[in-house]
């Protein structure tokens, strides 16, 4: 069947933002669709909310809009757009519902819009619970057997029957609060009474325990005509207990024979058909007990999941692109391999080296929560490692994760060990390094862990070689023994501490004896065919399939895992800047190792390396590819972190000069600098001792700011009203990092901070967006909401910024992008900070603007001058970008995942993603952010609203605004009386501790619509604590500061006043266009 | 640990270490790219005279077990790979890999470079070599790849075929409460099958669709196995070039038109000799468990085992009565053939799969339906 005629519009559905279980991966499988639908002559339109993606870029789509994914907006897209079809199964669990909802609605029946990819009774058989026991019985595969009940006597008696343990699921409480698992009758009537009380419903699901069996995961892929194909097995490391996202994977399957693999084939298959999935990509997950090889299907996703982005990264296929394809009718065999040409994509991959995915995990950013894994999604990021074998790959992944820790010796108590193995941890995997070193068996670590026996092997004998190396030295170790090393996946560094050597010695001491890294191909069919893909990935095999060209090339590196602070934005500059690189002229060699980003796409860069961002690695594939330069200023931090190593080993990074970065990190030279210039800056100091910060504390005045220097995304940054504070945040940070130095900044209170992004050529400086943030300084930029253009600065402000932004990037001799972020108190303008390098708004100036910033700066690191993209900016060169509507970005956060943390903004970054609001005022824009990022400000109901004393004035002119749109106010007995005070009518609510009914219990009945809870400012309550978190757990919008409550009564007018309105970048940016043609 | 060396009749040296027997041993050297499923490799017949490369890199994991063993023993004259698992990690396992091939005195060389091999044999084609243990002469062991003998002309059938009549009533077992297979049908037909090399998978197949099963010598003659009154003749799979075997082809044509036959890979090759085609030999063979087939008939695509370093020429068939009915999809080779107006059919897959998808067991239906059709 070729591809379809009747259709001529498609609409995508994106994922939005990025939060945890949902990160770039779907921007990568909608990016390779909207080509694909493209490439094939669709007109595409496009929905998703999150503006740093590569699929919002406007040259993705046809019409691109960044707006809300909800069904009103979705609805007006279809209504503006007429689309003949809806994609769905590219844009995660997100596109997935919003699809369904769009169904049931009745929008696409209204606008004649059809449902390709997954029907809709299919989603609703897979992911309904019961239906999809059904069909799975009905086809004759075992599901675990599980029983809903609402009483204990009816769980005793499943419970009898199936025996212990038995896992216990209340139905619809948040985060899986209440459940547990039951190991005897006495643990049963415990949880399942509490259960019983929490679930809405009063309703139980007791189920059988799988806890310990052996997980996989098959990505399977299915066209119209019934061809089915299997792209990927995946071994699951961590055993059944640990949510997949959370679990070390395998690919492929490791410890199947092939007639049990075959048998899991042929249930993934009929799983499919039985489902109903015509098109696409799906990913079938199993259990299988070790003991006996029974089998139990665990869940399908009839969609394109972080699965297939680990799967098309792990063997070359790309399930996305092709499951587009096979949406508008095309047949697998009617679809080429790209990457042999001569052969189909109607085929299984087969792969002749091991892939490893290992998660991130950033506990440490939410204190309160305890740090273990079960069934809820804990990972913020993820890396692969492919290896020629487990090992190799293994270690290549443990170095990609750049923890800081390279061996087991970091810090790791032996009397934890047990409890580290039993209970599923981030550190687990260390401690069963550390617990192999101290001398465990492997039945021991397998008793307590349950991972498969062979897996176990492989870690200890690695544990075994690095021993081995103890109190030896360089030079006594042979030809054979350092090539068993390397090929077993240690790290030069990892040699290098064992042997208390520097690693660029080890890298000597192996070069010399002729062990070096080379380069084999990701092919998809083990060599069996020729490649013609550069996709590549290092081994210390015997023969190098590199193949470098002698074009002009240019290196970039790539950000790594996600983090918070480090997400999909420096992802999306490092693919502009390939793209750009390939409009030059030049070849660009993308280094990367985060398998759920574009960047890590074949298609994205000429040439790929799927490596660790090591110095080792890096250099390796430095050698062998030569480039012109090396790109360091896209890919956040970590690149940086290796940019001056790099450059004092001859690497010529192009661009800002290493040194100047640097030169704007280092307190000291970057306070002269500011103090040539004299541009002012809060007071402050540095200390690497207790001692030291308390002094300078006390010499700078509280409140201070103290924070490590070189981190992103405000890692453990506290702001400290007094002297106990900064000693107990010495304490913790020297057990970090002892080398670099503590900063510690005077605090601006109330101030307003704004974050500029500029481009500089070392002539001219064009400043692409001043955004004025929403929450006061304080609050880290990346948590705060920003606005473009600025809506509260004076016209000499906007002057002074411009002007000093545009003299320190002379003065740093900033050649590419530059962010600074300002402080404005009292109409003084206060430099914050300064990094020559692209930072976390990029994508969203690029995308309010419609000037491809990320392109402009790979210009200039070539040489290019801003005058050469006059074309591109509307003609300006010095000055500003100018922008047509208001846009907001808003964070989003991950508050939901981990219970007991307090929701409440502060300097520690937080948030995992973000999203775009766009509006012909600020409310609209705001509203609109804040509905997209799952936060939506109610038009009406009740507001709740508690503030500290220094905030009342501003709160009853807040509460007075939302009286007047009608809304009921509730307020505690402080906040009550000043609103009392000023006429205006409330209720008093009591605190937690002050009696019921509370708080907590208005917003469990769901009486509150709203939420306003400022923090005390030093420290906060339990009790406000309290009160924040339940609003998070009963979905209602909370605002911690003053600041967003003024916002949100702009917001709120604007919902009471304004239309549903939506525009296209394409529509916005032609009119730009066009202005800027007129001027 | 021993060191191992791998010679190539190109001079091409592979290092690596030693596990299995420590024998030498010679043979054609060809690779396969299955990820699952080395026990039934090295145990397929079909493997006879040829040393095996599995570009998967691991292997071993899984240990061995009786109940994957496609025949009383291995095949494989040695086997390369990169890693060879230390241990067996598999609730089935009864015996680590490395063992199990060592007690039937086949070496294994480990920590090879396997990649760079398979891409040797993809660019110069199937190439003769010798494994061997301990200190060496390379030179030597080049010389002694070089006089080992080639595929192409040799009769392997003859060692690996049964030499005694024998019937067989096993058919598939499941292996795990979750391996819910069908039953076995009742017996209705008498199957004879051409033992050329067979692989157990395709009996317990065939006694899956109610066959009696009598396997007979492969230098059986058409009139013997006529006078068994069989329902229906199988022609297996088994090593090496079909060209040398006329005595099979011969018997085979006798056989057309008097009785259903059904053949599977060399089968399906002697079938095709049997029809007045040629056979060719492919430069490194099809070996693997993913070759996408395409059914000409129901124009869906299977994904299939395969084994096999000859090929039927579909030119040397145009005039014939032949119905070219399954095609390669990588290369366009001919993967299935029937017969217009006979109930004739093979394929030069798999379908039996061990290792494998199962995408294709319906052809052992098909040959039932056919076996049924002419009982009437």
């Amino acid at each position: 069947m070729p591809k379809r005629t009747d259709l001529e519009k498609i609409l995508i559905i994106g994922s939005g933002p990025i939060i945890i279980g949902q990160a770039c991966e779907f921007d990568y499988s909608g990016a390779q669709a909207c080509k694909a639908l493209r490439a094939e002559g669709y007109r595409v339109v496009l929905i998703n909310s999150n503006p740093a993606t590569i699929m919002t870029d406007p040259e993705l789509a046809d019409q691109t809009y960044i707006e809300p994914l909800s069904v009103a907006y979705a609805a007006e897209v279809i209504r503006k757009e007429r689309p003949d079809a809806v994609l769905s199964t590219v844009g995660g669990q997100t596109a997935l519902n919003l699809a369904v909802e769009l169904a049931e609605s009745g929008v696409l029946d209204e606008y004649g819009v059809e449902l390709i990819g997954a029907k809709i009774d299919a989603i609703k058989k897979a992911e309904d619970r019961l239906l999809f026991k059904d069909a799975m019985r009905k086809i004759g595969l075992d599901m675990t057997q599980s029983q809903l009940v609402n009483n204990v006597e009816a769980g005793l008696a499943f419970a009898e029957r199936i025996g212990y343990p038995v896992i216990l699921r209340p139905s619809f409480t948040m985060g899986g609060t209440g459940g547990g698992i039951a190991y005897n009758r006495e643990d049963l009537v415990e949880i399942l009474e509490r259960g019983i009380d929490l679930s809405p419903v009063h309703e139980v699901l007791v189920e059988e325990s799988v806890l310990g069996w052996k997980e996989y995961e098959l990505e399977v892929m299915r066209d119209l005509a019934g061809n089915g194909i299997i792209v990927c097995s995946i071994e699951n490391f961590d055993p059944m207990g640990v949510h997949t996202g959370d679990s070390i994977t395998v690919a492929p399957a490791q410890t199947l024979t092939d007639r049990e693999y075959q048998m899991m084939r042929d249930a993934a298959l009929r799983c499919l058909n039985e489902i109903g999935v015509d098109t696409g990509g799906s990913n079938v997950q199993f259990a299988i007990d070790p003991a006996n090889g029974r089998m139990v299907i665990v869940e399908m996703n009839p969609r394109v999941s972080r699965s297939s982005a680990l799967a098309s990264k792990a063997t070359g296929f790309p399930i996305a692109k092709i499951a587009a394809k096979l949406a508008v009718g095309y047949r697998l065999d009617e679809i080429r391999n790209d990457i042999t040409r001569a052969t189909p994509a109607c085929f299984e991959p087969t792969i002749d080296y091991v892939v490893v995915k290992i998660p991130r995990w950033q506990f440490e950013k939410f204190p309160g929560a305890e740090p273990v894994l079960g069934t809820q999604m804990k990972s913020v990021g993820e890396v692969m490692a492919i290896g020629r074998t487990f090992k190799q790959a293994l270690g290549k992944g443990l170095r990609s994760l750049e923890t800081g820790k390279s061996s087991s010796r970091a810090a790791l108590n032996p009397v934890l060990i047990n409890k580290r193995l039993i209970t599923p941890n981030p550190e687990r995997l260390d401690y069963m390094r550390f617990a192999f070193e101290q001398g465990y068996s492997i039945e021991d670590v397998q008793e307590m862990t349950h991972i498969d026996p062979w897996f176990l092997r492989q870690i200890s004998e690695v544990v075994a070689e690095e021993q081995s190396l103890l109190g030896r030295t360089l030079d006594s170790i042979s030809k054979k023994e350092f090539r068993k090393l390397k090929r077993d996946g240690l790290g030069d560094r990892q040699i290098a501490e064992v042997m208390g050597a520097e690693p660029m010695q080890v890298r000597a001491a192996r070069k010399k004896l002729g062990i070096e890294a080379v380069f084999n191909r990701v092919d998809t069919c083990a060599a069996e065919f020729e490649s013609f893909t550069p996709y590549l990935y290092s081994s210390y095999e015997s023969e190098d399939e590199s193949d470098p060209t002698d074009r002009r090339k240019v290196m970039i590196l790539g950000s790594g895992p996600n983090r918070i602070g480090q997400g999909i934005e420096f992802d999306y500059c490092c693919c502009h800047a390939s793209f750009a690189l390939q409009d030059f002229g030049y070849e660009s060699i993308m280094v990367n190792c985060n398998p759920e980003t574009v960047s890590t796409d074949y298609d994205t860069s000429d040439r790929l390396y799927f490596e660790p961002l090591t110095q080792e690695e890096v250099l390796n594939i430095y050698d062998r590819e030569k480039p012109d330069g090396v790109i360091v200023q896209f890919g956040g931090q970590t690149p940086l972190n290796l940019a001056m190593p790099l450059k004092h080993l001859g690497v010529p990074i192009i661009g800002t000069d290493p040194s100047n970065i640097d030169l704007a990190e280092d307190r000291k030279l970057f306070g002269k600098l500011l103090a040539d210039l004299k541009i002012p800056s809060p007071p402050h100091g540095t200390a690497t001792s207790i001692e030291e910060a308390c002094e300078t504390a006390l010499r700078l005045g509280f409140p201070v700011l103290v924070r490590p220097s070189y981190v992103l995304g405000g890692r453990a940054m506290v702001i400290a009203y007094n002297e106990d504070t900064v000693r107990r945040y010495m304490q913790e940070a020297t057990s970090f990092s002892v080398k670099r130095p503590v900063l510690i900044d005077r605090f601006l209170e109330d101030a307003t901070e704004v974050d500029v992004d500029a481009l500089c050529d070392g002539e001219n400086v064009l400043i692409a967006g001043i955004m004025e943030h929403i929450e006061e300084a304080g609050v880290h930029s990346g948590d705060s909401s920003c606005v473009l253009p600025q809506i509260s600065l004076k016209p000499d402000v906007i002057r002074t910024i411009e002007d000093y932004t545009a003299r320190l990037a002379l003065a740093l001799n900033v050649i590419g992008l530059m962010n600074v972020q300002y402080a404005i108190k009292n109409d003084t303008v206060y430099v914050l900070e300064v990094n020559p390098r692209a930072s976390r708004t990029v994508p969203f100036v690029g995308k309010a603007t419609g000037v491809p910033l990320p392109k402009l700066a790979v210009g200039l690191m070539l040489g290019k001058k801003l005058d050469e993209f006059k074309h591109l900016t509307g003609g300006i060169v010095n000055g500003r970008l100018p922008v047509s509507h208001y846009f907001v970005k808003s964070p989003v956060f991950p508050f939901a995942k981990f219970p007991g943390v307090d929701p409440a903004l502060g300097p520690e970054m937080r948030s995992t993603g973000e999203v775009m609001g766009v509006g012909e005022t600020f409310g609209e824009a705001f509203a609109k952010a804040q509905l997209a990022a799952g936060t939506p400000i109610p038009d009406s109901g009740a507001l709740f609203i508690s503030v500290n004393d220094r905030d009342k004035p501003a709160a009853v002119a807040v509460a007075a605004k939302f009286r007047e749109f009608g809304f009921e106010l509730f307020a505690t007995r402080g906040t009550a009386a000043a609103l009392k005070h000023a006429n205006l009518p409330c209720k008093t609510v009591f605190k937690v501790n002050e009696g019921r009914p509370n708080a907590v219990d208005l917003l469990k009945a769901g009486k509150l619509n709203l939420v306003i809870y400022t923090t005390t400012g030093s420290h906060s309550f339990p009790d406000e604590q309290t009160i924040r978190r339940n609003a998070v757990t009963y979905r209602t919008p909370c605002i911690t500061t003053m600041s967003g409550a003024k916002a949100a009564v702009e917001a709120v007018a604007s919902r009471r006043r304004d239309p549903i309105r939506i525009w296209s970048l394409q529509e916005l940016h032609a009119s730009e266009t066009v202005q800027a043609t007129n001027a | 640990m021993d060191q191992a060396v791998l010679a190539l009749e190109d001079g091409s040296i592979f290092e690596g270490t030693s596990f299995g027997a420590p024998v030498e041993s010679a043979g054609e050297v060809v690779f396969n790219t299955a990820i699952t499923g080395y026990q039934e490799i090295f145990t397929d017949p079909s493997y006879c005279g040829q040393i095996v490369v599995l570009t998967n890199p691991q292997i071993g994991n899984y240990g061995a077990n009786a109940a994957d063993c496609e025949s009383a023993s291995p095949y494989i004259e040695g086997l390369v790979v990169r890693e060879i698992s230390p241990v067996a990690s598999n609730w089935r396992s009864s015996d680590k890999a490395e063992h199990f091939l060592a007690q039937y005195g086949i070496p294994v060389i480990a920590d090879v470079d396997t990649r760079r091999l398979v891409r040797l044999l993809r660019e110069r084609g199937a190439l003769r070599g010798v494994i061997a243990t301990g200190e060496q002469n390379l030179e030597e062991l080049v010389q002694r790849a070089r006089s080992a003998p080639t595929m192409a002309g040799q009769n392997l059938v003859s060692r690996v075929t049964t030499a005694e009549v024998y019937s067989w009533t096993k058919g598939v077992e499941p292996v795990s409460p979750s391996e819910k297979g069908l039953p076995a049908e009742s017996p209705r037909f008498h199957v004879v099958a051409y033992d050329y090399g067979i692989k157990r998978n395709i009996l317990r197949h065939l006694v899956q669709i109610g066959s009696k099963l009598t396997v007979v010598p492969a230098a059986t003659s058409a009139e013997d196995v006529l006078a068994l009154k069989p329902d229906g003749v199988f022609l297996s799979n088994g090593p090496g070039d079909p060209e040398p075997l006329e005595r099979q082809s011969a018997q085979v044509r006798k056989l057309i038109g008097k009785v259903p036959v059904f053949g599977i890979c060399l089968g399906h090759q002697i079938l095709g000799l049997a029809f007045g085609g040629k056979t060719y030999k492919l430069k490194f063979g099809h070996h693997g468990a993913n070759h996408p087939v395409l059914n000409k008939h129901t124009g869906k695509v299977e994904i299939t085992s395969q084994n096999h370093g000859f090929c039927v020429d579909p030119d040397s068939l145009r005039d014939s009565d032949v119905e070219i009915t399954h095609m390669n999809l990588n290369d366009n080779t001919v993967e299935g053939m029937r017969h217009r107006n006979e109930p004739v059919f093979c394929v030069q897959y798999h379908p039996e799969a061990a290792p494998g998808p199962h995408d294709s067991h319906y052809l052992f239906r098909d040959f039932a339906k056919l076996m049924e059709e002419s009982k009437r």
